[in-house]
């Protein structure tokens, strides 16, 4: 189990996926599984970014850890109180005119992730997503 | 990511490779803005794009309303079995003419 502390900025994005397709490459990921860890990393990552400290800045945490067949990535951050699995899902079903433009994001990791546990614990957002391996 | 532009009278090509993430976006997105005037064909070539994120389907969303609002017509090719699956899940297939 390995843990990244960072700026939780956009321009960080390349180092925590570095990060995250490093431990998922020496554990034999398969490859539809990794891109979809990928998608998800950046997904959260972002948002924690554009959001959790807005105006101000402040780091975050990831963790991978694989076992039993899965990835468990885990991202903490100190920012303001936010449940992104409480976020209503956008309707897929509209026209381009309709559809808003974002929104995306959470839906998209929803989509692809196996499980994922949202808790509020010592003045921290702790997310955490579970992708199967195999 | 690779940007290529390939202007042809009003039929516009744009070849996307890499990847289309957060931080390669606005890139595209600001090249999208400055290319579509009296573009009534534009086409996203995807032969090469390794992976989208969110941030990539915003730019395909956002160039799709410009073009509608123009009366034009947008297409997009050469996507891999993920990045369609992306499109499936997100009911993009629906509104993107995906070839």
């Amino acid at each position: 189990m390995e843990k990244l502390n960072i700026k939780a900025a956009t321009d960080r994005l390349d180092d925590v996926i570095a990060f995250v397709v490093r431990q998922l490459e020496e554990a034999d990921c398969p490859m539809k599984a990794q891109m979809q860890i990928e998608l998800a990393v950046e997904e959260i990552f972002v948002n924690i970014a554009h959001y959790a400290y807005k105006p101000k800045e402040g780091m975050a945490d990831i963790t991978v850890d694989i076992r039993d067949g899965a990835a468990y990535i885990t991202f903490e951050d100190g920012g303001v109180p936010y449940d992104p699995l409480a976020k209503a899902d956008p309707d897929i079903t509209l026209s381009a005119d309709d559809r808003a433009v974002g929104g995306l994001g959470i839906f998209m990791v929803k989509k692809s992730m196996d499980d994922m546990k949202y808790e509020y614990r010592d003045s921290k957002n702790i997310l955490t997503l579970v992708k199967k391996l195999r | 990511m690779t940007i290529n532009k390939i202007q042809n009278a009003d039929k516009l090509t744009i070849e996307v490779g890499g990847r289309l993430d957060t931080v390669t976006a606005p890139e595209l997105e600001s090249e999208v803005k400055s290319s579509l005037d009296g573009v009534a064909e534009l086409t996203f070539d995807f032969k090469d794009l390794e992976y989208i994120s969110s941030a990539g389907l915003r730019v395909l969303l956002t160039a799709q309303k410009k073009i509608n609002d123009n009366g034009g017509k947008m297409i997009v090719t050469g996507a891999s079995e993920d990045i369609l699956d992306i499109f499936e899940i997100t009911g993009f297939s629906a509104i993107l003419n995906v070839e």
